[in-house]
Parts: structure tokens; sequence; C-alpha cells
């Protein structure tokens, strides 16, 4: 925008709490999610990142109520569409840091097309999962990710359906830094959430986020025990095959941390001549100069 | 041909794969070069190769609106078309055709059949598309021209081929031009000269560099005929002008990623058909309840469902009315003509942007694929813009609220990466503040503010736009009143009318959403006889016209077979209706493509 105030008026939060939002989580007490909303102010804290630096995109469900919990630009867009509004914002202002934020109903089941093409396309966006394996907005009905034999209420009888593996197929579909990550291992969270922020391209961190009222399988009792983190077992993030490997588990051993980081492909913007030079998309005047238009006019002629 | 105009229609007619599109690029190209004013129409189907290609190219030295109701040269490509049309060719029409391959049907008197020896012709030659070029000669010999224009034309166009690719086709055509000169005679008439060169477009281009030329930074799309064309325009000519074009994996991602790029304060447009635009309607709501300026284009064909990809229709105008679940602000519009559609783009960006709120453009397959001829000082690639209300400094004395209750319910837009004006958009319903209102107690009061809020604005809207107008004088004995498309063929209808002692006006409506109930009131309530003209089966314009002011109408026109008016089936639809014979009228189609 010609003529916009540059000056750094407000300097970077000094506590996570600035982070903040306008109004305090609706979620209920003991739900996963707020471990991963303290890990991301923490996280934001801890990069020096201002608030208005920040653009938060969420689509609908308990976890996408995230950005009014956030103190940064937020966008609350449509069930399952956050992710190609986070693209077109993103393209349109590289400037920002975009953080997309959502649960597996909307990110895994109503979105999993985006889901897919986006990490294909690389696009530089972080996308925070809280997978709580259940529909938990709507009240309890299975998921992408409920186990197989799963009772929810759409489901009394038990599941018959089998659940999307989100990281392995992160990885099939090209993300260049796909992780995996457990809401009450917030220091761990953190450390996974600047290593994504930092990347450039498309970062999926998956995360488990128990739902207390209506998921009583997949609960913290049950990850606990359970959860081995790669970052303690000299895991190669080059290895894709190992990553996906080791992603498949599901039983006594289930893996979080960083399973893959390629950084030999380029993220989208930066393979788009229009955004090499001349600013923010957003930001350039508008209309067309005098040679264009002479351009536009010789070409019909 | 009347006496005082030149008017000529050139139909090709082959399979797909045959190389219509060659030629009849050529062609138009030397016309508009000459000045001469063009309208071409291209019947085709959805498949790559075979099933039946029809190009009708209308040459005219005065502004033509439609591709007519009359061809003179009939070039038959194959054996199908011969058959189909040489019915249609009437006295003084020619008919080229391969006559080594193509059988000549039974004329009409007084219609010159041209067959080509082409194989004798051509015996050097190993141009797969041969007849086409010979074809080329004839007509160009048959216009009066000089051979010279072709041998212009056809080096700019395969020069980039190599000398050996130029040299046979220039002595193909050749052959051609001088056999025509040998057998055939050349029209009485020679084609005029205009005034100055005109430049070609499609609707489709048109509508794309309306975007350009109103500052569209970021298009997205998912392809879907009719309105590709707007994304190859765009694709095209991206790294040239600064777009940032992308193709997305569907038609709901396409109508999300514009939102983002126009929320952080892009100018953002996409282009779709029914089908694409039900996918995207969802997203067109979020728009308006994030009060986020987008523009959404749906280039109609025929529907429902998959339909008639390749044919016309004005189908989707309730489509357009119900984009969306709930009650909320958006402009609908329909553009009447390439030229139109290429000004209305700009237009209404500008009124998204002041109101921020999304904007519908209703095309179709007749505008969008339609080729025409437009004078280059008639496109103002560097229109008026305004962005509306954006605030650009990061100081405030308050609190800043994105959504504030303002008088004219235009609350001024903070785009993301400002400082001091940190707040969330969101498609709940939200507070002054962006607090979603379900956030603490779903406040009633605070609801009906939100939504008075954001319907203020389309009151305001409504007094921008202008109203439409009555064409022709009030007092004639009938009024056709039309909607978007209709308009070029209506006007040519009312001006047969004339020529036949009949006096008719026409209501071209243009803006959809707001209606402009007063002004239209006004006029059909001094109308003698009403009649409405609708590339549709149901009326959908006729029952919105009810629906927004109450009155009825006497007659109706409607077209609903995938084919366009041509201006002699509202001419007759007028006369019978007139006669007191019917008051609703449905043209055959004459030509079967």
């Amino acid at each position: 925008m010609d003529g916009i105030d540059t000056r750094a008026l407000v300097s970077a939060p000094t506590t996570a709490n600035e982070f903040k939002g306008k109004v305090d989580p609706d979620w209920c007490a003991g739900c996963g999610d707020f471990g991963v909303l303290n890990s991301l102010r923490k996280t934001c804290l801890d990069l020096g990142l201002k608030p208005h630096e920040i653009l938060t995109v969420s689509g609908i469900g308990c976890s996408s109520n995230f950005p009014g919990f956030f103190n940064s630009y937020g966008m609350h867009t449509l069930h399952g569409r956050s992710l190609p509004v986070a693209t077109g914002a993103k393209m349109a202002n590289q400037d920002l840091t975009v953080i997309v934020t959502g649960g597996d109903g909307d990110g895994y089941g109503i979105g999993g097309n985006h889901f897919t093409h986006t990490a294909r396309r690389n696009v530089d966006l972080t996308y925070i999962v809280m997978d709580n394996e259940i529909y938990g907005l709507t009240t309890g009905q299975v998921s992408p990710t409920s186990n197989h034999d799963m009772k929810t209420k759409s489901t009394p009888f038990g599941s018959v359906e089998f659940p999307f593996n989100p990281v392995t197929s992160a990885i099939m579909n090209g993300a260049t830094f796909v992780a995996r990550g457990f809401s009450s291992d917030t220091k761990h969270l953190s450390m996974l959430m600047k290593k994504a922020i930092e990347h450039r391209g498309f970062s999926l961190i998956s995360i488990f986020s128990p739902c207390i009222t209506f998921n009583h399988d997949n609960n913290d009792q049950f990850f606990k025990p359970r959860i081995r983190r790669l970052e303690d077992e000299n895991h190669d993030t080059n290895d894709w095959k190992t990553a996906c490997e080791k992603a498949m588990l599901w039983g006594d051993t289930i893996y979080t941390g960083l399973f893959l980081q390629a950084n030999d492909r380029p993220a989208l913007g930066e393979q788009e001549p229009v955004l090499q030079k001349g600013g923010a998309l957003a930001h350039r005047s508008l209309g067309l100069s005098d040679e264009q238009s002479q351009k536009v006019i010789n070409g019909m002629m | 041909m009347s006496n005082d105009q030149f008017d000529l229609s050139i139909a090709i007619g082959g399979a797909a794969g045959q190389g219509i599109a060659t030629p009849g690029g050529i062609l138009a190209q030397i016309i508009t070069r000459r000045g001469l004013h063009l309208n071409a129409y291209n019947a085709y189907q959805s498949i790559v190769r075979g099933g039946h290609i029809f190009l009708t190219i209308r040459i005219s030295d005065r502004k033509i609106e439609t591709h007519g109701d009359r061809l003179d040269v009939l070039v038959c490509l194959n054996q199908d078309t011969m058959d189909r049309h040489l019915g249609l060719i009437g006295p003084g029409g020619h008919v080229i055709f391969n006559g080594d391959k193509i059988k000549a049907g039974d004329p009409k008197p007084g219609v010159q059949l041209c067959p080509l020896p082409v194989a004798e012709l051509s015996n050097k030659s190993r141009n797969k598309v041969i007849q086409n070029t010979i074809a080329l000669g004839v007509i160009i010999y048959f216009l009066g021209l000089d051979f010279k224009v072709l041998e212009t034309a056809l080096t700019a166009r395969f020069k980039s081929k190599g000398e050996a690719v130029v040299d046979e086709n220039v002595n193909t055509a050749r052959t051609g031009y001088k056999y025509a000169e040998e057998n055939f005679d050349a029209y009485a008439q020679p084609i005029p000269q205009g005034s100055k060169p005109l430049a070609l477009w499609t609707g489709n281009d048109a509508l794309a560099i309306g975007g350009a030329a109103a500052g569209v930074k970021f298009y997205a799309a998912y392809p879907m005929s009719p309105s590709t064309g707007v994304l190859h325009w765009m694709a095209q000519h991206a790294r040239d002008l600064g777009i940032l074009v992308r193709q997305a994996e569907d038609e709901i991602a396409v109508a999300n990623m514009v939102i983002g790029a126009a929320h952080v304060g892009c100018r953002a447009m996409c282009a779709t058909s029914g089908g694409g635009f039900a996918l995207m309607t969802e997203a067109i709501g979020a728009a308006a309840m994030m009060e986020i300026p987008v523009v959404y284009i749906n280039v109609q064909r025929a529907g429902p469902s998959t339909g008639v990809p390749t044919k016309t229709e004005q189908g989707d105008l309730w489509q357009a009315l119900g984009a969306s679940q709930g009650d909320f602000e958006r402009i609908i519009v329909a553009p009447q003509d390439a030229l139109d559609a290429f000004s209305t783009i700009p237009e209404l960006f500008n009124y998204c942007d002041r109101y921020q709120c999304p904007g519908i453009v209703i095309s179709d397959l007749l505008i969008s694929e339609g080729t025409f001829s437009v004078d280059p000082d008639d496109i103002n690639l560097q229109p008026h813009i305004d962005h509306g209300e954006i605030i650009t400094s990061a100081e405030g004395e308050e609190e800043y609220l994105r959504y504030k209750d303002t008088e004219s319910g235009v609350s001024p837009r903070a785009l993301p990466g400002l400082e001091g004006h940190v707040h969330v958009a969101a498609t709940d319903e939200h507070d002054q503040d962006g607090v979603l209102i379900s956030d603490e107690f779903t406040n009633p009061i605070k609801r009906r503010k939100m939504v008075e809020k954001r319907a203020r604005k389309l009151k305001n809207i409504a007094k921008e736009i202008s109203p439409p107008k009555l064409e022709g004088s009030a007092n004639s004995e009938v009024t056709l009143i039309g909607w978007g498309s209709t308009y070029g063929v209506i006007k040519e209808a009312v001006e047969q009318l004339a020529d036949k002692g009949v006096t008719a006006n026409h209501l071209p409506i243009k803006w959809i959403v707001p209606f402009h109930v007063e002004a239209v009131t006004e006029i059909l309530s001094n109308a003698k006889r009403t009649i409405i003209v609708e590339n549709n089966y149901s009326g959908q314009f006729y029952r919105y016209l009810r629906s927004e002011t109450g009155l009825n109408v006497d007659g109706h026109i409607r077209k609903y077979d995938g084919e366009p008016f041509a201006p002699h089936h509202i001419v007759d639809a007028v006369q019978e209706q007139l006669a007191g014979n019917t008051d609703y009228s449905v043209p055959t189609q004459e030509i079967m493509v």
C-alpha cells in the first residue's frame, strides 16, 4: 500500500501473555488444545515475532476457534477451507508469517483435498493440526483419524473404517517439514513449532490433542506411556522411508518429533517469478502502466 | 447484402481436428486489420477430435452485435457439413468444397457451387490441411482482395515455423486464389476499407483484461468450459503484468484462495462455469460475512449438472441469486457484450472495495467464447480505481474496530501487517471488534445490529449504480425486455422490426442486484406491450422481475436448445405475438450444430 506507515510503534512482546487474544478459550477444562495454544504463544515470543506480523488462519471446529484466543491478525474461515485461504494470503503478502490452525475433521476430512495439494505445492505455511480423533464441536462423531472399532455417536457399534495417517500422507504428498507432537509435551511442541515456522515451505505439525469430553480411548493416559520422541533416537530427518515406517507404528510405541525435513525443494513463493521483486503483491500499486497497457493492446491487433 | 451496408457471413464447417481455427483466425485478422467489424461464433462439442464444428464469421462495415441471420459463404471441410448446411444457403451464396472428396447436394436456385480440385491443385504439397488453405485463397478472391493481403497474413502466422512452411502455405493459398480467379466470379461489391485497424478479442479476453485494468494481482481458477479462456489469458500475461495466477485443485480452493489474497489487500478475481460456481457458493457467503471484496465470474453454459458443456444458456440467474446460505450483501451484474464485460470489471471492483462485499458477474458462452472486433480506443486500460477506505497509518487513538457500526455500514479496513490494528475476521457472526458473538452469549441485539450494519451497505450501492434505460422511442408498440447477453440480438431485432413497420423499444437490464425497482417499474408501467426475451426455459428473469416489482408482462420469447438467439427469431416471435397468435414463443434453431 502506498503511504503505509512502516515505523515500528511497538516492540516485540516480552511475555507470552502478550499473545493472548481478546477472549479466553471456550475449550473444556483439560482440553489438549490449551497446551498447543500456550506452546505457540511461547514460540512466537522466543522467535521475537510481533502480533501484527502474524496471520493465523483456521477453519471450523473446537480447535479452529484458535485465532480468537491468540493475539495476531486472524481469519476464522469456513469448515475445511483454512489452507486455500492461507495460501491466497501468503501469496499476496509473503512478509506475513502465516500459521494455520485446526483439527482433524477440518484438515483431514472436509479439507483433505486442500491438505494434499497445499503440501504438494510446498506453500510456506505452518500447519498446526490439533488431532483429537473425534468430532468434538458436533458432540462426538467418528473422525478421519478415529481408530478402527471406535465407538462414537455416529458409530455406536464401532467404526468399520481405518484411520488416515497424516504424517505418511503429508510425506507422500510432498510436504517438506512433517512432525508430530503431543499437547502435554509443550516444551517439545515449542521446539517443533519454532523449527516449523523457520522452515521455508509447507510445515505440518500434527498434534495429539486429546478431547477429554468425547474421546475416552485416546486420552493422556493412553498416549503418555506409548510416546517416544524421535529426537531421543538419532532419527535421520532426511530419510523419508524410515520416517514413514516410524509414523505407521500405532501400538506400544507411538512416535512424536520431526519425521522429515527436506530443504532441497523451493517453496511455492520462491518459484513464482511475479513475487521475486516489487514487494508484497498486496501493496503494489493497482492498475497497468502505459507500457503494460500498450502491450495488451498490441497483443489484440 | 443490403444496399447501404456491407454485411457478409462466412461459415466454415468440419470435424474437430480438421483445422478450422487457423483459417478462421487468419480471416478474422485480415478483416479487422482492414478496419471492418467482425462477430464470430463457433459452435462445437466437448470433444477434441471428430464431431461437428461450425464457425460463423460475420463481417460488416458498421458495428455488429450478433453473428446474424444468414450465411453467404459456406466452406465445407467434410461431407457432413455439406449435408447439414447446404439448404441454408440462399441466392447469391457460394459453397466452397473439396470436389474430389465431397459430393455436392441440391442447392437452392442462385447458389454457386465451387468445387475445388484439391488433388490437382496440391500435387506438390504435403500440407495436411491443404483444403483449408486453398479455400482461404478462394475466399480472399471472392472478397475482391489482392492476394498480397493473404500472403502477408500467412507469412506473419507461420514465420516462426520457418521459410519452408511459409512458402508452402503461401503457394497453396495462391493456387486456390488463381483457380477461383479463372473459374468463379468475385462479389460485385468488393469488401470495403474501414477507417482504422480494429483489435480482436473474445469475451473471456475482455473479462481478463478488465481484471488486469482493475488492478487484479491474484487470479485463481480451475479449468471449466466456457470460462477457461480467462485463465488462459491471465496465465499468458501473468509475468508481464505482475499477476499471480494459480490453478487450484478445485473451485472450492479457488473461491477461498481469492478470499485470502483479497483479505490482505490484493484485488483478486476468479472465473468458472455453473458447476464450479456451485462449489464456490459457500465461500461467497464467507466473503460477505468477513466483508472482503472479491469478484467471482460465472460464465454460464447449458445446465443443469454437466449439462451441455459447449453450449450457451442464461440458466444460472437463480443460482447466482441463491449463491450461499443466509441473507447477505453482494452485487450481481450481467454484462451485455464483450466491451461491456471489460468495463464492468473495474467498475464492479470499485463498488466491491468501497462496500467490502463480493461481486458476481454473470457472463455466458455467447459472450465469453465469441470473437469480436473492438476499437482499441474504446478500451480504457487505465480506468478510475477506488480501493475503498483502507487504514494505512499504524497510529490510532481508540481501540480499532474492524466491523465498526457506522452510518454507511462501511467499516474502514486495516490490512494484516499493519501495527496497532490486529483483529480476527470471522465467518461466524461477530461483534464490531471481530469477536464471535457465540463466544460469550449469542446476543440477539448484537446479531440484529450486525445484520443491519451489513445490509445498509447495499442500499447505498443502489444509489450509485446507473439504473437501466429504455432504448428507443417510449411510444413504441412493443417493449422488449432482456438481460445480459441478449442485448445485441434484441438491438438488432428492433432494427429489423422497424424495417417491417413495427415500432419496438428495448429495456436491457444489466445490474441484477441491487435491482432498480423504481426505474424499471416506471418504464414498464408506461409500456404498451411488454415481451421478455430469455435464453432459458423457465423464464428466470421474468420470475425475478415479478418478485422485485410485482409486474406481469404480455409475452415471452424463450430459447433453450443450447444455441443463442438470432435476430430473426425475435422478429418472427414478436410478429406472431402481435398477430394475436400466441403470447409464448419458442423459436426453432435452423442451423443444426
